[in-house]
C-alpha cells in the first residue's frame, strides 16, 4: 500500500515537473502587461502549458532576441521590430498577426478635469501634457498625430514632457506631476485606477491604427507550448479579453470599418 | 563616429549639470562631512547610513520616489509652490536636486575620511596661536584636506556624468532642459539607432577612462591623506 502510495507520489510529481519544467518563455511589450497576465491565466486553466512571461520595452527585446534570447513569442508593441526581425531572417513569418490595436485616451488625475479634459487640451488649461516618446513609442508617434490633426503641435510642445514609454507616461500623470497624458486606454480599464480623474477617448480616426504585432521565433519553430497559445490568442476568448481591457482586436476594427 | 547636433546639446547638458552640481554639493556636503569626521554623538551611525543610503537604493526607485516628493502632492513640491517656484519635476533643477542626492555619498565619503585623517592635533595647534574656527578651517582643514576635495570632485562629477535611472524617471526628456547623454544614448539603443548609440557611447567610455585616469595617477604621485577613496 505505501509503496503504490509512493510511487503514485513519485509519478505525479515527475508529471507536474515535466510540465512545469519547459514553460514557454514569451517577451510581452509593457502595455500589454496587464492584458497578458489576464490571458495566461485562462490560457493555463486549460492547457498542460505554462507560459513565462518577460514585460519590457520592444526596443530592448528585438536587441536581446538579436542576441539569441530565449524567447519564443515576441509580442511587440508596435510593427517595426517584428518588420525588422522579420528582415533579420529571425522569425516564422507565417505565425505573426495583429494581436491587439491600441487605443489612446487622454487622463487627468485631476477631480476637477473631469468632463474638461477635451476642452482643458485645446484652450492650454494645463500645466504639463505628458506623452510617450515619438521617436520611441507608437502610442507617442500616434499622439503626435492627434495633436497635428486638432492642431495643437506648436501650442503645446513648450509643455510636453515625453516618458520613455507609455507606462512612464502613465506615471507622470498619476503621480500629479502633469495634469494631463496621452496613455493607452488599456492602462486605464486595467488597473480601475479611472475612478480618480477622468479620459477623453480619442476618436481613433485621428491616427494611424497602433497596430501591435506577435511573431513566432525561428528559434522556437518546433515549440508546440508556443503554438498552443498563439492558436489560443485566436480563439474569441483571448479576444474577448483584449478587447476588454481596452484594445481593438483585428476582427472588430474590420466591422466598425464595415459600419 | 559621428555626433548629431542633438547629441551635441545633451553633452554640453551633462557637463552643466555635472559642474553645478559638483560645485553645490562641495559646498553642501563639507559641513556633513566635517560634523562626520569630528563628533562622537550617537546620531552619527544614523546620519552616515542615510548618506549612504544612495549607494545601495537602485536609482529607479529613488527616482521614483523623487518624482512623488517633489510632485504637486509630495513634501518637496509643496514646499516649492509655496515658495513660489513652482514643481521641480522636468526642469533642469529638479535634476540638480535629484542628482546632489544621488552622489552625494560620494562627495561626503572622501572629505570626511581626509578630515578624519587629518586629526585634531593640527587644529589644536591652530587654537592656541589664536585662530578662529573659520580661520582655521580655511588654513589648516582645506590646505590639509584638499587631496581629499579633490577626489569627492572627480567622483561627484563622474558621478552625475553616469546617472540614468533617476534622470529618466523625473526628467521627461526635453531637449536642452533634462535631456542628458545616457537618456539621449538609451533613446539611441530603443530606437534601434545603435550607429547613434556606439558613437555616443564611444565619447562616454573615452571620457570616463579619462576622468579615472586622472584621479589614480594623482593618487599615486600624491599618497596622500583621504586619497585612497574609490580602490
Amino acid at each position: 500500500m505505501k509503496i503504490k502510495k509512493w510511487l503514485g507520489f513519485i509519478l505525479l510529481s515527475a508529471i507536474t515537473l515535466s510540465a512545469v519544467a519547459k514553460p514557454v518563455h514569451i517577451a510581452v511589450a509593457a502595455n500589454f502587461s496587464n492584458t497578458m497576465q489576464r490571458l495566461v491565466t485562462e490560457f493555463e486553466k486549460t492547457s498542460d502549458y505554462q507560459i513565462s512571461v518577460s514585460f519590457g520595452s520592444s526596443g530592448k527585446f528585438y536587441a536581446q532576441i538579436k542576441q539569441g534570447a530565449p524567447y519564443e513569442l515576441f509580442f511587440s508593441a508596435d510593427q517595426v521590430k517584428p518588420d525588422a526581425l522579420q528582415t533579420d531572417g529571425l522569425v516564422i513569418t507565417a505565425s505573426r498577426f495583429t494581436y491587439a490595436i491600441g487605443r489612446l485616451a487622454v487622463w487627468s488625475a485631476r477631480p476637477d478635469f473631469v468632463n474638461k479634459i477635451e476642452a482643458n487640451l485645446k484652450h492650454g488649461a494645463f500645466n504639463k501634457l505628458a506623452i510617450a516618446n515619438p521617436k520611441l513609442a507608437p502610442y507617442g508617434s500616434a499622439t503626435l498625430e492627434v495633436l497635428k490633426h486638432l492642431g495643437l503641435i506648436d501650442v503645446t510642445r513648450a509643455k510636453w514632457v515625453l516618458g520613455e514609454n507609455i507606462a512612464q507616461t502613465y506615471q507622470f500623470v498619476s503621480t500629479g506631476n502633469a495634469d494631463l497624458g496621452f496613455i493607452a486606454l488599456s492602462q486605464l480599464l486595467g488597473t480601475n485606477k479611472a475612478q480618480h480623474g477622468s479620459y477623453w477617448l480619442v476618436p481613433d480616426t485621428m491616427h494611424h491604427a497602433i497596430r501591435q504585432d506577435v511573431v513566432l521565433l525561428r528559434s522556437a519553430a518546433k515549440s508546440q507550448g508556443a503554438k498552443a497559445f498563439l492558436d489560443f490568442m485566436h480563439t474569441d476568448m483571448a479576444r474577448n479579453i483584449v478587447t476588454e481591457f481596452g484594445y481593438l482586436t483585428v476582427n472588430n476594427q474590420n466591422v466598425v470599418h464595415k459600419i | 563616429m559621428s555626433l548629431t547636433d542633438g547629441d551635441m546639446a545633451t553633452i554640453w547638458l551633462t557637463l552643466r549639470l555635472a559642474t553645478t552640481v559638483t560645485i553645490l554639493l562641495l559646498i553642501f556636503a563639507t559641513p556633513i562631512a566635517w560634523w562626520l569626521a569630528r563628533t562622537h554623538s550617537w546620531f552619527k551611525g544614523p546620519v552616515s547610513a542615510i548618506v549612504a543610503l544612495p549607494l545601495v537604493l537602485p536609482p529607479t526607485v529613488l527616482g521614483f520616489y523623487l518624482l512623488l516628493a517633489m510632485g504637486p502632492n509630495g513634501p518637496i513640491g509643496q514646499f516649492t509652490q509655496a515658495l513660489g517656484l513652482g514643481t521641480l519635476p522636468f526642469t533642469f533643477w529638479g535634476l540638480v536636486v535629484a542628482s546632489m542626492v544621488y552622489s552625494l555619498p560620494f562627495v561626503v565619503q572622501p572629505i570626511q575620511n581626509a578630515i578624519e585623517a587629518m586629526g585634531n592635533r593640527p587644529l589644536e595647534v591652530a587654537a592656541t596661536l589664536g585662530a578662529g574656527p573659520i580661520d582655521r578651517f580655511f588654513t589648516v582643514v582645506l590646505p590639509l584636506a584638499k587631496p581629499g576635495f579633490m577626489t569627492a570632485s572627480i567622483l561627484g562629477f563622474a558621478h552625475t556624468v553616469g546617472e540614468f535611472g533617476i534622470v529618466l524617471m523625473i526628467g521627461g526628456s526635453i531637449p536642452g532642459e533634462t535631456r542628458v547623454v545616457s537618456v539621449q544614448i538609451y533613446d539611441h539603443v530603443e530606437a534601434l539607432e545603435y550607429a547613434q548609440a556606439h558613437a555616443l557611447s564611444g565619447v562616454m567610455i573615452i571620457f570616463s577612462f579619462t576622468v579615472l585616469l586622472l584621479l589614480y595617477t594623482f593618487q599615486r604621485k600624491r599618497k596622500a591623506v583621504g586619497m585612497t577613496y574609490g580602490r
